[in-house]
């Protein structure tokens, strides 16, 4: 049962990879990589090392994916300064 | 059609995975037993939980390297020209970001808090404390509540960042004053050393990492 889970958990982790990797769309994969993250830190709880799956929750998911997604903002509000003006 | 340098950067990639893993699995084994050293000595260490006694105190080297790392790329992030008044959002917060950020700062507080105690027994300690810190100065920040041009030029926000490993080098060497050895605490006063040098680094990483979101 537990290897089943394992196995599902490494696969799933090698896709998102991918999909992060490979997406066009800078927000879906910033998006990505946060579930990445999350799965990762699942991956170190199930090796038995809950003080690093804390810390890749905490910082490799959580405060990783905002610092880029405030970039991703700051990207669009450079190309669109007469938009952003507007809104 | 595969565009050449995907092709590239993917085969690189691949090569570097393959050739991680060959090293890996062709690894000597670790000479001695690191585990049962850890366990024999970890009632020396001030602290119950192994993880906090090996990165506080037994390799508390690596741990204040890594900080002052980590304060370097903070004051370096810190350099970089201010964002013009121009480019500024200024846009109003949305109330619904601010009202949740006035729920989620104490509770954060709170959970930081005892992270940071929690460490001596069990997993937490002063990264996780900062890191929970840092998303409650971030969620004010996109609640426009506490925006970084308010405090780019303070020079005491510099001192915040500094703290820590200016602690943590103070009470290594009050501690080779009195075992002889740099960040070799005396056993009795172990675990309150611990407690303070992580207190400290708990508010500077936050600080830190805070800093990184311009």
């Amino acid at each position: 049962m537990s290897l089943a889970l394992d196995a599902a958990l490494i696969a799933t982790l090698l896709w998102i990879a991918g999909a992060s990797l490979t997406s066009r769309d800078l927000f879906r994969a910033v998006v990505l990589f946060v579930v990445f993250g999350l799965l990762l830190s699942l991956a170190w709880a199930r090796l038995h090392a809950p003080d690093v799956a804390l810390a890749e929750a905490a910082i490799g998911a959580g405060l990783t994916g905002a610092l880029m997604l405030d970039s991703i903002g700051r990207l669009r509000r450079k190309r669109r300064p007469s938009a952003a003006e507007k809104r | 059609m595969i565009r050449l340098d995907v092709a590239v950067v993917a085969g690189g990639c691949v090569a570097l995975g393959v050739g991680l893993a060959a090293l890996v699995v062709g690894l000597p084994p670790v000479a001695g037993d690191l585990a049962g050293l850890v366990a024999s000595r970890v009632g020396d260490s001030g602290v119950t939980h192994p993880v906090t006694a090996v990165l506080l105190n037994f390799r508390a080297y690596d741990t204040l390297l890594e900080v002052a790392v980590l304060m370097i790329a903070a004051l370096a992030a810190r350099a970089l020209p201010a964002e013009q008044a121009e480019q500024r959002d200024t846009r109003p917060g949305s109330p619904v970001l601010e009202a949740l950020a006035r729920v989620a700062l104490p509770l954060a507080i709170l959970v930081a808090v005892h992270l940071l105690l929690v460490g001596a027994s069990r997993p937490g300690g002063a990264f996780h404390a900062a890191a929970v810190l840092t998303g409650a100065g971030v969620l004010l920040r996109l609640a426009h509540e506490l925006p970084a041009h308010a405090i780019a030029g303070e020079r005491r926000a510099s001192l915040l960042l500094v703290a820590g490993v200016a602690v943590f080098v103070a009470v290594g060497t009050g501690a080779a004053g009195v075992t002889g050895h740099f960040l070799g605490y005396p056993p009795a006063w172990a675990g309150e050393l611990i407690l303070l040098v992580e207190s400290v680094l708990a508010v500077s990483i936050a600080f830190a990492l805070w800093a990184l979101f311009p």
